[in-house]
């Protein structure tokens, strides 16, 4: 193998995997590490410039970071990262006078954004310190877009969308709530230099069933009822409650029906367990809270008396592959099962629907309907309009909208200032030693046995009772500091110099996880094969030096190193070092990473 | 050294020996020898040596002078028995712990100050009775403890880190073992494991006194230009005669080697040496031939590593004695009268 190129960037981005994972690569052992001191402000802060939404990613994330934390390979868990985003924001305190402020000046350009949900919200964070005019669409009256309507205050208090959303409008948006937007050709004859589409993906599926239509008075598609729910125009649900779908908003569905009446409340899913949607902590709160998951059952009829309805018919499936290896559900031969229900709520997915872009405007749409959206610059056929969130690639996240609203503002202020939008400013990357003494470090190296703990919850009988009792309680800042221990800093790197090592195995001996491997050179097959303990996840890279005095190479699985720093504290030559590495992602406004770039 | 514990967490996929053990649960405590002490390399390569050999740590026996070297057996086998003696005594104690109990596995772990100075007499003379035993001196050729004097196995013309040059004659603890009657012979080099490793799992199988020197830099005081005991030197003059294979129990010899190139040596317990010769017409057989051939290649400013000399029908102290198979603590009470006939006895005498 050829010696491992470290000055790229990626390299070691790679082995920090949660901030390699989350879309907008927020630094997670950076900010875990500030909790730990209690810094909760600038923890918070980190997150902030990062993601927009700590307070509300706290509670809703994705978690992209938690399957990719190193954490989960050396023993059961990762760490709880996203709930120890929470904390920061729980304990922050006041920030306000840390975030920027109106820009003082105006640079005249004029920019109009589709709906007001994350994505939309990221691009006028972005752009208004710049000096835009950021007009922001939406037919709500309050921003928040998705935030707001779809997921239920017992998971998400209200109080933090109007906290985090508020700093943005604080910042000079100029809104335009209660105004939908019906006409892209329209919107494209005002006066705008750029038009950033985050509309979302506004659409609940809908299940043609026969009985569909005569027991419509008892079928809700789950999205609008989970908004309508949010608005308060919804207080009430059957006694028994049908929830198709296994996705995330099958199980707020299925949540928030318990809270409204719901005593019954029944999941039923065409696929398993295991394949369903929904992210494995959200089946968890639903079961937690009494609610029956039923697998392999695909709905076959709203069955109905005197245009009332009665339950729903279920055909019983299996999965079985065919002989070109696709999975497929087929029938058991069982007999149906009907479910007897009051209401039935429908949460099989969501689709775009762009019936107000008109076709003559220079917006491609795929054959899917989606439009046509360069995935790095975010931009359309029509290079003055831009997509982001679920608007532009089907739904994904609120994590992801973020990630899309960054680049997208990149670029809409490149195109204002009539720059190449290509040029995508990289992101600064530094690497910092942590010796401090002899065996000091500037980074707790201990590492600690502790399982993952588990965030406190309300009372069940308390928490049901009221739709705007959050269920989750948080970490306290003792729980807070004790998982935060559990994170690996995993961005202080274990860096090599080949001149200064003496090869005495003093490293290897010591590596509790049998990481280092001094060994004659060899393609990378076959060296993954020759290490003290063979580097089977071909998911994680060799570290390789150059050629030692010996003729021999070092060659590190960073699979599961532990960034415990012993083999730097072994080392008697300074060969190892452990250096904290530092990504600084480049968001509009950060021209440093182009200057030095450029230099 | 390091403040911190080593972490438990371990490698998921680490593999495991007959005993149902990783590696790492051969290991003792975390080492306080400095960062890069060549001894910390000859513990790792004991703990992979004993759990290669699936040994249960409870039938090993682990004892030491005085030294940075007879720290060590704390940092390895942190289940086994252990025994921290006078400078340059570990010897004796050895050799009465194993008359009194030959059912343990005895492990010495010396250095070249407690076993070249204080210790020579005690040395010589465990050897030349034939205790069972593997000997293992960890060689630095200087005293690290009281910050970098030459000890007895500096060589002559050698600098030390303050510039001085060592005007004694080195004592040359190979020829010594071999002239004294150590029926296993060996060589080698901290910084090289893959020699080192077989050669203790082979001195653990062998019955009878087994003497391993191995030259471990003191990366604190002996590890600079003119040391002959540096990291650089030994890899620049190592002059490995053979490396090692260890066979356990009575698997067949495949024949697939050039004929000339390998010296298979049946071991009393049953296992097989399988020496790959580096050095042509090199005989581990022959004591005499060894000799020569050792003395020559020093002359010649060269490190002779590997197996030197191995005698495979030798026979122990025990059997010299004819001492009696049961260990004494398991004897019954006509041969182990108790405390109250102890009492007895020192009443009379008093």
């Amino acid at each position: 193998m050829k010696p491992t190129e470290i000055a790229v960037p990626d390299y070691f981005h790679k082995v920090v995997d949660c901030q390699w994972a989350c879309p907008a690569h927020t630094p997670v052992p950076e900010y875990i590490r500030l909790i730990a001191a209690q810094r909760y402000g600038d923890a918070y802060m980190i997150n902030w410039q990062s993601n927009v939404f700590p307070g509300i990613l706290g509670r809703t994330c994705d978690r992209p970071c938690e399957p990719a934390c190193r954490r989960g390979r050396v023993e059961e868990e990762p760490v709880a990262i996203c709930r120890l985003k929470r904390v920061a924001a729980d304990y922050k305190g006041d920030i306000t006078a840390r975030l920027p402020g109106r820009a003082t000046e105006r640079n005249g350009k004029r920019i109009a954004l589709v709906g007001a949900g994350p994505a939309s919200l990221t691009v006028a964070r972005d752009l208004l310190p710049e000096g835009y005019e950021v007009v922001v669409y939406d037919a709500d009256r309050r921003a928040g877009g998705m935030i707001r309507s779809q997921i239920p205050h017992f998971r998400l208090p209200e109080q933090v969308i109007d906290e985090e959303v508020g700093y943005i409008l604080a910042m000079g948006v100029t809104p335009r709530f209660g105004e939908r937007i019906d006409s892209m050709k329209a919107l494209l004859t005002e006066d705008y230099d750029a038009i950033f589409v985050g509309s979302g993906a506004p659409r609940g599926r809908d299940l043609e069933l026969p009985g569909r239509h005569e027991a419509a008075a008892n079928i809700h598609i789950g999205i609008d009822w989970l908004s309508s729910v949010s608005f308060g125009h919804i207080e009430k649900i059957g006694r028994r409650v049908v929830v198709l779908g296994g996705g995330n908003t099958a199980m707020d569905c299925c949540r928030t029906s318990r809270r409204l009446g719901g005593e019954q409340v029944t999941v039923v899913v065409r696929s398993g367990f295991e394949e369903m949607k929904a992210s494995p902590w959200e089946k968890e709160d639903a079961m937690h809270e009494d609610i029956p998951i039923l697998n392999f059952m695909v709905p076959k009829e709203f069955v109905h008396a005197n245009c009332r309805l009665v339950g729903v018919l279920f055909e019983k499936v299996k999965a079985e592959r065919d002989e070109k290896g696709r999975r497929n559900l087929v029938p058991t031969g069982e007999a149906d099962q009907l479910i007897e229900c009051d209401d039935v709520l429908v949460a099989v997915g969501q689709e775009n629907a762009f019936p107000w872009i008109e076709q003559d405007i220079g917006i491609a749409f795929d054959k899917w309907g989606m439009p046509i959206v360069d995935k790095e610059t975010m931009q359309s056929t029509n290079p003055k309009v831009f997509f982001g969130g679920d608007a532009a690639f089907g739904p994904k996240n609120i994590i992801w909208a973020v990630a899309h609203g960054h680049e997208a503002a990149i670029s809409i202020d490149k195109f204002c200032k009539g720059e190449d939008i290509r040029d995508r400013p990289r992101p600064i990357v530094n690497l910092t030693s942590q010796k401090m003494g002899i065996h000091e470090w500037s980074y707790d190296n201990d590492i600690v046995n502790d399982q993952r703990y588990k965030v406190p919850l309300k009372d069940k009988a308390i928490a049901l009772k009221d739709i705007r009792v959050e269920v989750e309680l948080g970490f306290d800042d003792k729980l807070a500091f004790k998982e935060a221990e559990r994170c690996l800093n995993c961005d202080v790197q274990t860096v090599f110099s080949e001149p200064l090592c003496i090869e005495c195995d003093a490293c290897v001996d010591i590596c509790p996880m049998d990481c280092i491997t001094f060994t004659a050179n060899g393609e990378e097959e076959d060296l993954r094969r020759r290490l003290t303990a063979p580097a089977l996840n071909l998911t994680q890279e060799i570290y390789v030096s150059a050629p030692l005095k010996t003729g021999r190479i070092m060659a590190k699985d960073e699979d599961v190193c532990l960034h415990c720093g012993l083999c730097a504290e072994r080392c008697p030559t300074g060969a190892w070092d452990m250096q904290r590495f530092i990504l600084d992602m480049a968001h509009v406004g950060s021209q440093v990473g182009l200057a030095c770039q450029n230099r | 050294m390091t403040y911190l514990a080593k972490p438990t967490l371990h490698h998921p996929n680490l593999p495991t020996n007959k005993l149902g053990f990783t590696h790492r649960d051969y290991e003792g405590s975390v080492s306080t020898l400095c960062a890069g002490c060549g001894h910390d390399s000859i513990s790792a390569a004991i703990i992979q040596a004993c759990f290669e050999l699936d040994l249960p740590p409870h039938r090993v026996a682990k004892l030491s002078g005085i030294g940075c070297s007879s720290k060590t057996p704390t940092y390895f086998l942190g289940a086994s028995h252990g025994f921290n003696s006078v400078h340059g005594r570990m010897p004796s104690v050895l050799t009465g712990a194993n008359l009194a109990n030959r059912d343990l596995i005895y492990l010495g772990v010396s250095g070249d100050g407690d076993s070249a100075s204080i210790g020579l007499g005690q040395f010589a003379h465990s050897l030349r009775r034939g205790v069972n035993m593997v000997y293992i001196v960890e060689n630095n050729g200087v005293y690290g403890l009281t910050k970098g004097q030459f000890s007895a196995t500096a060589d002559k013309g050698s600098k030390s880190k303050r510039g001085i040059l060592n005007s004694d004659e080195p004592i040359d603890m190979i020829s010594m073992a071999m002239n004294l009657g150590a029926s296993f012979v060996a060589r080698s080099f901290s910084g090289d494991k893959k020699q080192l490793v077989p050669l203790i799992k082979a001195a653990i199988q062998h019955r009878g006194a087994a003497f391993i020197d191995c030259v471990s830099p003191c990366v604190a005081f002996n590890n600079h230009i003119g040391s002959t005991k540096s990291f650089d030197y030994v890899r620049e003059h190592n002059d490995a005669v053979n490396f090692l294979d260890v066979i356990s129990g009575r698997e067949p010899i495949t024949t697939d080697y050039e004929p000339g190139t390998i010296q298979s040596v049946r071991q009393h317990d049953g296992s097989t040496l399988r020496l790959h010769k580096l050095a042509a017409d090199y005989d581990a057989r022959d004591r005499i031939a060894a000799m020569n051939f050792l003395q020559e290649r020093q002359a010649a400013g060269e490190v002779v590593t590997g197996l030197l000399y191995v005698d495979p029908e030798a026979g122990d102290l025990h059997a010299y004695l004819n001492t009696v198979e049961t260990p004494l603590n398991e004897l019954d009470a006509v041969l182990v009268p108790g405390k109250a006939a102890l009492d007895k006895i020192n009443a009379g005498l008093r």
